[in-house]
């Protein structure tokens, strides 16, 4: 048999081998496993959105350059390995062909010169950007990479660089012995063939051909461990974001229910688009740099869950999944602050995936004793801090004039208060500030008063649906005792509730009373008697920032107060969680490092000329106070409700 | 094992508690009733000792206004029969008559433990659970903070002042009166308190003829009085702070 | 009718409990009324010792073998006979974790009218009228007590134990216990409450924190602050069953009662079963954000601050004061 027809035999054993084997994974992987999962509508309709998403978040790697050089790396490295996979898939019928011709080129893409350059120079930024991400993990390994596969990493970078070196050398001799037709589009390969262009013919061959089998070698042992572990992401990256979640992320899906009991226990229970993103995750751990949780008591990774969620689901077991290594506290620790679900770049989903276990953990009973506690208080009276309904707008007997019963009379502006607002001692002199303001406005306003509850935003994320059901019920029908334009809220977690989970048709428009705000600043409606002479910082509440895209108006009321605003490191849909959302203000706390609300306000002190530390949440004034105390920053730092700012610029 | 829950509402202390015309009643519109606190631990504490072997647990209630999410509660934590005793009890009724009441039914059911709250804060004649018990002939043991039970009897433990703690033995039948269950008691989610309101049945028995004599007539209620009340030190956590590190001195505390 | 008031003492291991000095005072102030004598009943042995500081006119005791651990079936029995046969205008037991087992049970036995949870007694017109107190302290009851013959369950705080003590002992008259077999329950072991750590009643300064502590993170600011006055931290039992504090810290109807010279109530709403422990104190000082916190009826100073913004600044007052 001559070489060329065994060379053709070979690798045509090869790629069954290594495509059945791929085959084989990837069917039981994709097939197998996710057809157990629970239907996924959210991975539906809007296709053009959807497109958009894939030419965005895929092809131009969007999210990616959050994180510049790395992102920028994986550009290159994402767009070589698209390119070059049609040279490689010439290398493959290359040798599938020897038989008849051992020079075979595919048409047009064998051929083509401009495609050759392209591939070429794009071979080269692939090892240099390899060159930098083996640095990144072996020299720098940043935080983020801790608990990653990191051998599985490397291995996987060596493959990439293997089968780009390889192909530089075969294309190089193929040019040094002039069997490329191309080869003046090929500079880089020309380059990689001169240092072999002093052998002789043979040995040019003999290593042309083993560079040759090497590459082809890696590309089929390559194929074979696709399916394993974090590389599955180049298979599945395109499909998770082309049928990503394009419902709101402040709009959970209603809790599913098994043999009678809320929530999630065991992988199968997990929608099957759920489980797409277990299986491609990549384990960056961009999400467990930005996660607040991890930062404070690093019980809880983001990274980490979806790597264990992956394992429970090739591992195909059935065993419960909470436990060990996805153990309560790990689902306990997590704020909803939705940062790293903002943060990944495939869309991963973790805070739905997160509250649907604590269903499960809430329908068998399982929380902490503070927290039980609440959501008794909530049950029975419609608010955490188990007061009595009828003392809910007690804070208001001394507004004058008398805010109107908006059940009794007709109002343009609903304003719902929010338990903190209404009850919490520390924060209703705010509450009356804010009444203070509607009212020298002009606002045509009314609240609920006994009528109002909770609105459910916290006790639905702590996994208490049929909690949120009950108050989502008691608010509905007050709300439709109610005649109203647009409602108003106080506190960030009620807007996301109301704006995204309510009926719409019971709250018909919501707006949060920063947005209300900025409309009546510039419609000229509320006007300013000083300018403040404050330089301010701003936090985003994440319910309002990351959940809901509210990030101008803040700003823009703070700039129409006169004050000076300078942006904390992490603003914007990078803000730090205070750490009270998603039912934490109502569970131990537990041994932390650092508070995340203490680690904000040290940010914040960090800020040249900074003396006023502003919020929009009135559980981030709680927390925040709190952490200003505890850190010390007394003289440093003040924190105030922005209504704060706009009714100290009225008066 | 027949175990079985007597219980009751009482007034909930977060609302404001508000005199009637009368002088000597709350006033039944301002109130709103709750579930005997130490009654939700006898509940626990049946629940509990049903789970470590086989047993039913009944919980007996007067049928008045809110009674029926107790039960319902009941019965999603455990409960297996809810029963309900019809009767005039608008006017409020005594733990005498009460326990006539209960004796009267329970009778009926033949338990072989009877699990009671040691006491409620309106208790104003005794105890629910030792009248119970006198009229079924049982004994009683009260405070008790851990249960468990053998052929027939009852190893109990009862917490004496000073935190002593006693082990005892009870002969069953018996009634007990409990201070604590051995754990808190449980949540149970909304939706599967709202799953069980569809499933499960409220048993409705008339009540004995209430039988009242026993109990001292209220002739006035009032809210203790506030003359002897604490000097109020105003200011925020420093002054404050500064006025008691004065006053400290002054007594000879520091 | 017997106009005399029996006091049913109650004991512990050879001691005898505050609450029946408070019953002894209560007691004497209802004989005057009725002109009739204060009578102690002593169920146990050595009787002598017992009785010896009584404040009674007389003391009827049973000796057996089964009241050397309290037996409410025992209890029950032997105190049915005394009743029956003395028919006193008023029989008082403690609203205790002891009286509470036998008063209600002899109430229905005996078809005598009950009345619990009493603070006080009032003679209004030869008429005798309870003061008792309910909903968590937040009202009082006030009414005739029923003729001829009452038992009564009573709270600590309306009397002083010392006006219960006497110098002499009374006299003694020794009643024949009934049979006592067959008890239907049994004490069979104790189980002490953890030793080895310090005794908060014998403590001068005592700085004790309720659930208003929120987690036990904050329990540390008391320690500072209790480090600071020369105390330690104590606490009510939210703050136990969490378990923030060791069971022997705990203060109240469960726990110790304490007699310091600064009881600090930080956090603390002001139940009876806890503020019946701590009504020695010399100064209660109580802070509690809630201005309609019962506690504040019996503090000498209170303040309506955040218990946790004034801990630390406290601390450090005190520091510097001591420094001076
Ligand atoms: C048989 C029996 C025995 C018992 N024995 C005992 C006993 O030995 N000891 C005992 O203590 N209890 C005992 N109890 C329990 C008792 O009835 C009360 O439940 C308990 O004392 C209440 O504790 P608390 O005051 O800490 O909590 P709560 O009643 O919940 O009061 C907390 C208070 O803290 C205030 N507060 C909240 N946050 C703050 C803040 N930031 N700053 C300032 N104030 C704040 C609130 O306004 C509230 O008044 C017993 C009960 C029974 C039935
Ligand atoms: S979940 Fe997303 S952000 Fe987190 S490690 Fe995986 S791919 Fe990266
Ligand atoms: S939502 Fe926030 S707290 Fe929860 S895992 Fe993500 S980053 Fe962490």
């Amino acid at each position: 048999m001559s070489y060329d027809l065994l060379k053709s035999v070979v690798v045509l054993i090869a790629l069954l081998i290594a495509g059945g084997v791929f085959g084989w994974r990837a069917y039981q992987l994709l097939w197998i496993n996710l057809r157990r999962g629970q239907k996924s509508p959210e991975a539906f309709g809007r296709w053009g959105e959807r497109v958009k998403g894939v030419l965005a978040y895929v092809a131009a790697q969007g999210r990616l350059f959050r994180v510049l050089v790395p992102g920028t790396a994986h550009f290159f490295i994402f767009w070589g390995f698209l390119l070059l996979s049609l040279t490689i898939l010439q290398a493959i019928v290359e040798g599938l062909f020897a038989f008849i011709d051992p020079h075979f080129k595919l048409p047009i893409i064998g051929e083509f010169g401009p495609l050759a350059l392209i591939q070429d120079f794009f071979a080269l930024f692939v090892v240099i950007a390899i060159c930098y991400a083996l640095y990144l993990r072996l020299v720098v390994n940043p935080e983020r990479y801790k608990g990653s596969h990191k051998s599985q990493g490397v291995m996987v970078l060596s493959f990439i660089m293997t089968i780009m070196l390889t192909l530089l050398v075969f294309n190089g001799i193929a040019i040094n012995l002039h069997k490329d037709s191309i080869a003046a589009w090929r500079p880089i390969s020309t380059l990689f063939g001169l240092p072999f262009a002093g052998l002789d013919k043979t040995a040019q061959f003999v290593v042309g051909e083993i560079a040759y089998w090497l590459h082809l070698g890696v590309v089929m042992f390559f194929l074979t461990e696709l399916p394993e572990g974090k590389h599955f992401h180049i298979v599945t990256s395109v499909p998770a974001v082309f049928l990503r979640d394009l419902d709101p992320p402040g709009r959970l899906p209603k809790a599913p229910e098994f043999d009678g009991k809320l929530g999630v226990s065991t992988v199968n229970q997990f929608r099957w688009r759920q489980m797409l993103d277990f299986y491609t995750c990549t384990e960056c751990g961009r999400c467990q740099d930005v996660c607040p949780a991890y930062a404070s008591a690093q019980i809880l990774s983001p990274k980490l869950l979806m790597m264990n969620l992956r394992e429970h689901l090739t591992a195909r077991d059935g065993k419960p999944l909470i436990g060990d290594p996805i153990s309560e506290q790990v689902l306990w620790s997590c704020t909803t602050c939705y940062a790293c679900d903002q943060e990944c770049p495939l869309f991963i989903n973790r805070v739905k995936t997160i509250v649907d276990m604590r269903r499960y953990l809430v329908s068998e009973g399982r929380m902490d004793a503070q927290l039980q506690e609440a959501l008794a208080k909530l049950g029975r009276y419609g608010n955490s801090f188990g007061q009595s309904e009828r003392n809910r707008a007690k804070w208001a007997a001394t507004v004058q004039p008398k805010i109107k019963d908006a059940r009794k009379e007709p109002v343009e502006y609903l304003w719902f208060v929010g338990d903190y607002a209404s009850y919490s001692p520390s924060v209703v002199d705010i509450t009356r500030q804010t009444a203070a303001v509607f009212q020298r406005a002009g606002l045509d306003f009314g609240i609920l008063y006994e009528g109002e509850r909770n609105s459910g935003n916290d006790v639905r994320r702590v996994g208490e649906e049929g909690l949120f059901e009950m108050l989502v019920e008691k608010n509905v029908a007050a709300l439709g005792k109610a005649n109203f334009k647009t409602i108003v809220t106080t506190d960030p977690h009620t807007y996301n509730s109301l704006k995204n989970e309510y009926p719409a048709d019971a709250t018909r428009n919501t707006q949060h009373y920063a947005e209300l705000l900025d409309q009546l600043i510039t419609s000229g409606k509320l006007k300013f008697s000083k300018k403040l002479d404050y330089t301010v910082t701003y936090h985003d509440p994440c319910y309002l920032g990351r959940y809901n895209g509210v990030y101008a108006a803040p700003r823009r009321v703070i700039e129409a107060t006169g004050c000076r605003l300078v942006e904390m490191p992490r603003h914007g849909d990078r803000a730090l969680c205070c750490g009270a959302g998603g039912g934490r203000i109502w569970m131990e706390e537990g041994a932390v490092k650092e508070r995340p609300s203490e680690s904000r306000i040290r940010e914040a002190v960090a800020l040249d000329g900074v003396s006023v530390f502003v919020a929009a949440c009135p559980k981030d004034i709680t927390m925040f106070r709190d952490a200003v105390k505890t850190t010390g920053s007394e003289a440093r730092l003040v924190v105030k409700d922005l209504i704060e700012l706009v009714n100290e610029a009225m008066t | 094992m027949n175990l079985v829950v007597p219980i009751k509402l009482v007034p909930d202390l977060v609302e404001e508690l508000v005199i009637d015309a009368s002088g000597a009643r709350l006033d039944p519109d301002a109130l709103r009733l709750k579930l005997n606190e130490f009654d939700d631990h006898a509940i626990e504490q049946a629940i509990l000792l049903k789970e470590k072997g086989a047993g039913q647990v009944t919980v007996v209630a007067p049928d008045i206004e809110g009674v029926d999410d107790a039960l319902f509660t009941a019965a999603a934590k455990g409960a297996d029969r809810l029963i309900k005793l019809t009767g005039n009890w608008n006017n409020g009724v005594n733990n005498h008559a009460l326990a006539r009441v209960f004796a009267n039914f329970v009778e009926t059911l033949r338990p072989e433990l009877i699990l009671t709250g040691v006491q409620a804060h309106n208790d104003l004649d005794g105890a629910v659970g030792p009248q119970l018990a006198e009229h079924l002939g049982m004994p009683y043991v009260g405070y008790v903070s851990g249960v468990v039970v053998f052929d027939n009897k009852a190893q109990v433990r009862k917490e004496f002042p000073g935190g002593l703690i006693a082990e005892m033995d009870v002969v069953l039948p018996a009634v007990l009166g409990i201070q604590a269950a051995e754990k808190p008691p449980r949540y149970v989610p909304i939706s599967k308190v709202r799953a069980t309101m569809k499933t499960a049945k409220l048993e409705t028995f008339p009540a004995a003829e209430l039988e009242t004599a026993g109990a001292p007539t209220t002739v006035r209620l009032f809210q203790p009085e506030t003359g002897a009340r604490a000097t109020m030190l105003a200011g925020d956590a420093d002054a404050v702070a500064t006025r008691l590190v004065e006053i400290f001195r002054e007594q000879g505390i520091l | 009718m017997n106009s005399d008031i029996f006091v049913v003492i109650e004991h512990l291991r050879g001691q005898v409990s505050d609450i029946s000095y408070v019953m002894l005072a209560a007691a004497r102030g209802m004989a005057n009324a009725t002109g009739g004598k204060v009578i102690a009943v002593i169920l146990g042995h050595d009787v002598e010792t017992l009785a010896r500081d009584l404040a009674a006119d007389r003391v009827l005791y049973m000796e057996h073998a089964a009241f050397a651990d309290f037996s409410s079936d025992a209890y029950q029995r032997a105190l049915e006979g005394v009743i029956k046969e003395h028919a006193p205008r008023a029989v008082l037991f403690g609203d205790t974790t002891m009286g509470g087992d036998v008063a209600a049970w002899l109430s229905t036995h005996l078809a005598l009218p009950l009345v619990s949870a009493c603070r006080t007694f009032r003679a209004d017109a030869g008429a005798l009228k309870f003061v008792s107190q309910i909903c968590g302290g937040k009202m009082m009851a006030e009414g005739d007590l029923p003729a001829p013959t009452t038992l009564v369950l009573m709270v600590p705080g309306g009397y002083k134990p010392e006006q219960g003590r006497a110098a002499q002992a009374p006299e003694l008259a020794r009643v024949n216990a009934p049979a006592l077999d067959d008890l239907r329950v049994t004490v069979k072991d104790y189980v002490e409450p953890a030793v080895g750590d310090v005794d908060v009643s014998k403590e001068a300064v005592v700085v004790s924190i309720g659930r208003g502590i929120q987690n036990q993170d904050n329990v540390e600011l008391a320690e500072e602050l209790a480090k600071a006055l020369g105390g330690v931290v104590a606490g009510s039992r939210p703050v136990i069953d969490q378990g923030w504090l060791a069971p022997t810290r705990l203060v109240g109807k469960s726990g110790k009662a304490v007699k310091p010279k600064l009881y600090l109530a930080l956090g603390i709403s002001g139940a009876p079963e806890h503020v019946e422990a701590i009504g020695d104190s010399e100064m209660i000082v109580a802070i509690n954000t809630d201005p309609a916190a019962p506690i504040f009826d019996i503090a000498k100073f209170g303040s309506q601050v955040d218990m946790l913004d004034l801990m630390p600044v406290l601390t450090e007052k005190v520091q510097q004061a001591k420094g001076l």
